[in-house]
């Protein structure tokens, strides 16, 4: 009796082990987090961790799975995409089959191939890979997989609903262009240029320059370029201390032109700026923590993260991804990768920042945007502030998705 | 006009800064012959020194007490660190520094966290001080080039005029001679390389809260400094301060002006065009390249003078 019991028992494991998918129910579902968490990018990575973390956290605890439990593992890959192909081939030894990566779009397009040849090599163990910040339009273009999801709007989307938004304000005459010298900054540099002439012709761009990616200590002589321009309007891809340093400089060159920025709410970035930037600094992105139409549980969040970490949720997409996932898993009563990822594509759910829909065609996260402006926080249109400075995001416009919505060349190759 | 006067304060002032924080590696390299590459770290540990000093009891008394406690790492550093494995020659010295700067920046992680702090500049120095026909020219650049050439004028005091500065120029050449007659020439040794940290930290409690202070602020003006002692001359005060000055201006003026090899072929009739051989090369303005012409100045200096604008040793 107890023999037979035995190689029942052995039975039952061998086959949960051949299966791979076993019920859905009653079990942990490990998600490899592959991003910096050391060295220069240390901080941020940490802080996204904690977000994705925090996210799971919360559908662990309301059951959004509809039974499989969500773990969240940190690999650091010192933002080297070499290093990422490494990480991701153990995070598929262990078993681990749901990739989020976010930091450079280098590593993304690197994880992206990479989890494609995988998952053509390994029938039965496929891979799925959720981009929650690497925006090089090419990686739901020229290059998407169907094994990808983007949850950030890439950068030319941005630049389209940032251009609408300033094709709509007369007082904006003169653009200034300041980027950093690789492939983001040009595709910034590039989008900026051929939107504005589309739909402001008379608009000047007075200046289109590109500096070496964090080498540059003092900014004074750009912000002095940009004051001798006359502009009125700065856009830039700039992050970490280069967008710091340039803000910094312009203020105590008496620049006044408005800076429209992609990365000023990523940590670190609000204090070393602090009062240098305010009211001119904005931010075009997916999520105002102080957008006044936030569904409820924005705020919730963000105060909850604050009061468990004492850092700010700086990245939303980890809760959005978080959410589609397990919807996913609860409609297909399974976590089967392949299951999963066509479960994804067309769904709708909602996030912080309102309804978001992952498209099909080229699973690009369509969202609204919001362009917000750097301001004192007042505890009533500015409740949250940020990095403790006392320094928040007023929220100045929400764009529909619609706004943003570009056409896709994508031509994807779906499994069977 | 306008332009050309702020680009010209702003080119002086960054470079007394770099005089400043280069200062004292040159300093240490002319005494003891050590290439010190934790040199940018007390840098940065002045500046993290500063900001936890001036949160407590306000910017001025960091200003004086941050560099002190640098003067007490430094003489602690080379006191059981560099003397210890002095006796294994200069590979080991120079593999100790390069150790020590790995230390700092994580001891600084451990202790402040990996993002940036938030060290600003104190209210009463914010803001315009002077007015370039539109520009404003602000208060803190002035001040930062007053204390630059402030500590000039009083290294150069201090090593000409004193006796203690007679003793130090001496045992730069003589060093037997002087312990023979009975300076304690180690303890020479230890003021110096004290002094050299407390000058890296006083540049970074001026230069922490202009720019930024986070952990990899000693990384951003690693290189930078050794261009400026390469330049100058290994060992030469005159050289660094010249070299500054050079480095500080040419990448402020550089930046002003967008002109590439293809408009200087363009004058002459050749259009360079995206079919053109290397045309993203000829097309490179000299903004784009000016944070990296002090480097490329450094190459040729090397070339043409290996000893440097002022050096006076050979290869």
């Amino acid at each position: 009796m107890k023999k037979a019991h035995f190689l029942l028992t052995g039975a039952a494991v061998a086959m949960a082990l051949a299966c791979g998918t076993a019920p859905a129910s009653a079990q942990t579902v490990k998600i490899a987090f592959i991003d910096p968490l050391s060295g220069m990018m240390g901080s941020l990575g940490t802080n996204e961790l904690r977000s994705w973390q925090y996210a799971a956290d919360i559908a662990n605890q309301q059951n959004w799975t509809g039974g499989p439990k969500l773990e969240v593992v940190g690999f650091d890959n010192n933002l080297s995409p070499q290093q990422s192909l490494t990480l991701l081939r153990e995070a598929a030894d262990q078993g681990i089959r749901y990739i989020v990566q976010g930091n450079g779009s280098s590593v993304g397009m690197a994880l992206e191939d990479a989890v494609a040849k995988y998952n053509e090599r390994n029938p039965g163990k496929e891979l799925v890979y959720l981009n929650y910040g690497a925006i090089d339009p090419a990686m739901t273009n020229g290059k998407c997989s169907f094994w990808q999801f983007s949850l950030d709007a890439n950068s030319d989307m941005k630049m389209e609903a940032l251009t609408s938004y300033l094709a709509k304000n007369p007082n904006v005459k003169k653009v200034y262009l300041i980027d950093q010298d690789y492939s983001f900054g040009h595709d910034v540099a590039r989008a900026a240029q051929e939107d504005l002439k589309r739909k402001r012709p008379d608009i000047q761009i007075v200046g289109d320059e590109f500096h070496p990616l964090a080498k540059v200590k003092d900014f004074s002589p750009y912000a002095s370029k940009i004051k001798a321009s006359g502009a009125d309007t700065v856009i830039t891809g700039n992050w970490g201390s280069d967008l710091a340093l340039l803000i910094k400089a312009g203020k105590d060159a008496g620049v006044t032109a408005n800076y429209y920025t992609y990365y000023a709410t990523t940590t670190g970035v609000p204090t070393a700026m602090g009062a240098a930037g305010a009211g001119r600094v904005k931010y075009i992105g997916y999520f105002g923590p102080n957008t006044p139409g936030n569904p409820p549980q924005a705020d919730q969040v963000f105060d909850g993260f604050k009061k468990k970490y004492n850092d700010d949720l700086s990245m939303i997409a980890t809760y959005t991804g978080i959410a589609l996932l397990s919807k996913a898993f609860k409609e297909t009563h399974s976590t089967d990768p392949v299951k999963v990822a066509k479960a994804l594509e067309g769904m709708k759910v909602q996030s912080l920042n309102g309804m978001v829909q992952m498209r099909a065609a080229d699973h690009q996260l369509q969202q609204p945007l919001v362009i917000t402006t750097w301001v004192k926080a007042d505890g009533k249109v500015v409740k949250h502030d940020q990095e403790n400075t006392g320094y928040g995001w007023r929220t100045d416009a929400v764009l529909d998705a619609a706004s943003a919505t570009l056409p896709t060349t994508c031509q994807m190759k779906r499994p069977d | 006009m306008e332009f050309f006067v702020i680009s010209l304060l702003n080119g002086i002032s960054y470079g007394l800064l770099l005089f400043l924080l280069s200062s004292g590696l040159t300093l240490i390299f002319s005494m003891m012959g050590v290439l010190n590459f934790a040199h940018a770290s007390f840098y940065m540990l002045g500046a993290y020194f500063a900001y936890a000093i001036a949160a407590r009891i306000g910017f001025w008394p960091a200003l004086v007490l941050a560099p002190l406690l640098l003067v007490a790492v430094g003489a602690l550093v080379e006191r059981f660190g560099l003397r210890t494995v002095h006796k294994y020659g200069h590979v080991a010295e120079l593999l100790f520094t390069f150790g020590l700067a790995y230390l700092i920046e994580e001891a600084v992680k451990l202790a402040w966290g990996l993002s940036t702090v938030p060290y600003h500049i104190p209210p009463e120095l914010d803001g315009p001080l002077f007015h370039v026909f539109a520009s404003p020219f602000p208060k803190y650049r002035a001040f930062m080039m007053l204390v630059s050439v402030s500590m000039l004028a009083a290294i150069y005091l201090v090593l000409t005029r004193t006796r203690i500065g007679l003793v130090i120029q001496a045992a730069l050449t003589h060093p037997q001679m002087v312990e023979a007659l009975g300076h304690n020439v180690q303890r020479v040794f230890m003021l110096v390389f004290a002094g050299g940290a407390a000058l890296a930290g006083l540049a970074g409690v001026i230069g922490g809260n202009a720019f930024v202070t986070a952990p990899s602020m000693a990384a951003s003006v690693g290189t930078i400094v050794f261009v400026v002692v390469v330049l100058g001359g290994m060992g030469s005060l005159g050289g660094a301060f010249i070299a500054s000055l050079l480095i500080g201006l040419l990448q402020t003026f550089a930046v002003a002006i967008d002109a590439s090899p293809a408009d200087l072929l363009g004058a002459f009739g050749l259009h360079v065009t995206s079919a053109t051989p290397l045309s993203s090369v000829w097309n490179l303005t000299l903004s784009q390249m000016a944070p990296v012409l002090p480097y490329l100045l450094m190459v040729a200096m090397l070339i043409v003078r290996p000893r440097g604008l002022m050096g006076t040793r050979e290869g």
